[in-house]
């Protein structure tokens, strides 16, 4: 049984297994409500879109990297970074937000989103930016493209970690049972997928729609280990990518239950928001409720 | 004596004994001899390890034989991150299952993402045989060569399979390579040249009245078609177009203006396959009267193959009364 090598920190990104100062909660907290507040911004500049999801991974996707990913924003190809492979490619406003802010690109450019000419293609393309992995879209096929990313690196001993972001409607996709099969036979322990489990998806509530229950027993059934954590909480979600880390025998998924819209009162667990943008005026109230609940946000977990 | 082209170095015994091996088998042992020669391929198999060819694969290269079980969207996908990761991924299983039941995937994780992954689809066309129409894929072509990125490759014979197999791992690119699963004739050699993208004349000469350019195992009977013209007095030239993207535009023009007529041969549906792609090129740059060789928006029946090409109307005969055709229409 092939077994993985420790992690070792080698970036000024990467603070694994350490505790979290209460300092570095906060820094986290506000640069996701930054982050936010680009999304807000590059939605309505663009006109269509999807609002809901990208708000409310905003919180993983800051964790993701400001703290968790092994990367370099000035240099999106290095051999030894972890890959975030992100399957459900129409919240990808969150990813070039995040990313921006991060450094890979400047962030008046999330302002190009879905615009002629942009590298921010509506779905994202690996080809149009450095650094966005794969291209993703059509649901339901980035768990298997994680998948064989982690099986290649772990033929080669590679000791990076490969995660996999999706949504919890794409549950509904037969090829993502296909992939939990695959990793689950293969004990793929460098991959770490994170489900989005906000419960909405386009036509309404998923448990309405097409009911996912039991997700937990249904991903150890096929040979997972599974977390859950609230997908807000910064530090319990870290403490999860740690733990999922020095799990040696299984892939791991994070199930992170989160809140459609999160931030925005209007928004939050309305399926009605899941794929169109604000209006100029909806959107001058909504970064105004985010700026002035920066400092509150800051303080729940103190 | 027969027009043959010499440069081609096609097999002496072409129209007495030719050797009958399934393109297929070119494929299997293309696999191992590319593996050999580069550490990054790997092959993954949807539970048709044996008659896909990649068994020898498997047992000489191990660790880089991946079974995904029976699940083409995931043995797509799969292979698309393994190919992003920097793997050369073949992934195998027969053609009416890949690409038809992963199309999409191939499209999104593979082509449009531009990774370098070979699809290699089995058991292309009605000489299946007696699996039936369910296994009898014949619009794979169609499908794949919509694709942008997506090379698309038919090899006539065994032995040009495992050209194509060889040449499609070092290429670097999404490619689509199709095979037969029946032994058909092994009309090439090791000496035949192979170049993706570049026709092969075969046959004729410059009297030809009609050019016939086909693909896979139906271009041997083109050539007993150009025979049995010759023999009354009606000469022709066979191109086998082996790769349908990029077609070979160059060498079409030349012949088809030169002959005047044209009629191409096929297993697979006529609409989008080599014929369109043909008549494509020849609309924009030398309209010229085209018979198509191929089924006729019908699904295909159990039967044996050679039956079953007849039944079609792919069979020499048929050749023959649409190059007749297709000349009286100059």
């Amino acid at each position: 049984m092939w077994k993985r090598e420790p992690v070792v920190s080698s970036t000024r990104y990467t603070v694994l297994m350490e505790a979290l100062t209460d300092a570095e909660v906060k820094r986290l907290e506000n640069k996701a409500s930054a982050i936010r507040q680009t999304i807000i911004e590059m939605l309505v500049a663009a006109g269509s879109g999807h609002t809901a999801g990208p708000l409310g991974m905003a919180d993983i996707f800051t964790a993701l990297y400001f703290h968790v990913l092994k990367h370099d924003p000035h240099n999106p190809a290095w051999e030894e970074r972890d890959r975030l492979i992100l399957s459900n490619g129409h919240i990808t406003p969150v990813r070039y937000a995040t990313m921006a802010h991060a450094g890979y690109f400047p962030v008046e450019e999330c302002l190009t989103l879905r615009k002629f000419g942009s590298r921010l293609q509506g779905h994202p393309e690996r080809d149009k930016l450095p650094g966005v992995e794969t291209t993703s879209g059509p649901l339901g096929s980035g768990l298997s493209q994680a998948s064989g990313y982690a099986y290649a690196a772990r033929m080669d001993g590679r000791t990076f970690r490969v995660f996999c972001a999706m949504s919890d409607g794409e549950q509904q996709e037969g090829n993502t049972w296909e992939g939990a099969m695959f990793a689950g036979k293969y004990r793929l322990s460098n991959l770490t997928a994170i489900m989005d489990r906000n419960n909405i998806q386009i036509d309404g509530m998923t448990e309405d729609i097409m009911p996912l229950e039991p997700l937990r027993d249904k991903y150890e059934a096929f040979g997972w280990h599974v977390l859950e954590v609230d997908g807000h909480n910064i530090p319990q979600f870290i403490q999860a990518c740690d733990e999922a880390s020095a799990i040696a025998e299984k892939p791991t998924l994070i199930l992170a239950h989160t809140i459609p819209g999160k931030g925005i009162r209007a928004i939050e667990r309305d399926y009605r928001w899941h794929g169109k943008p604000p209006s100029k005026e909806e959107a001058a109230l909504f970064l105004n409720e985010l700026r002035t609940m920066e400092g509150k946000v800051a303080s729940e977990h103190q | 004596m027969t027009m043959l082209i010499q440069d081609a170095k096609l097999a002496a015994n072409i129209f007495d004994a030719p050797a009958q091996a399934a393109t297929r088998d070119g494929f299997g042992k293309g696999l191992v001899e590319a593996g050999d020669a580069d550490v990054r391929i790997v092959a993954l198999s949807a539970d048709l390890t044996e008659s896909t060819r990649v068994e020898e694969f498997k047992k000489k290269f191990p660790e880089r034989f991946v079974e995904v079980g029976v699940a083409e969207q995931n043995m797509a996908t799969v292979a698309a991150g393994m190919a992003n990761y920097g793997k050369l991924p073949f992934i195998t299983s027969y053609a009416a299952f890949s690409p038809g039941r992963n199309w999409e995937q191939i499209r999104t994780t593979i082509a449009l993402n531009d990774v370098p992954v070979i699809v290699c689809g089995m058991h292309a066309g009605v000489s299946v045989g007696p699996d039936g129409a369910t296994h009898q894929m014949l619009e794979d072509v169609a499908l794949m060569r919509a694709m942008p990125n997506m090379i698309v490759i038919s090899p006539c014979d065994s032995e040009e399979g495992r050209k194509a197999t060889l040449a499609a791992a070092k290429l670097g690119k999404p490619v689509y390579l199709r095979f037969g699963r029946e032994k058909t004739p092994v009309m090439t050699t090791a000496e035949t040249q192979f170049e993706i993208g570049k026709a092969n004349l075969l046959y004729g000469g410059d009297t030809s009245e009609c050019a016939i350019f086909a693909t896979g195992a139906l271009v041997y009977n083109a050539l007993l078609a150009a025979k049995q013209l010759e023999s009354e007095g009606v000469m022709v030239s066979v191109t086998n177009i082996h790769t349908i993207k990029p077609l070979d535009r160059e060498t079409i023009v030349r012949e088809a203006k030169r002959a005047g007529s044209v009629v191409t041969v096929e297993e697979h549906q006529i609409h989008g396959g080599l014929g369109s792609a043909i008549a494509e090129v020849l609309a924009e740059e030398a309209p010229t009267p085209i018979e198509f060789i191929g089924v006729r928006d019908m699904y295909g029946q159990s039967g044996e193959p050679k039956e079953l090409i007849e039944h079609y109307g792919m069979g020499v005969s048929h050749i023959i009364a649409a190059v007749k055709k297709a000349a009286a229409r100059k």
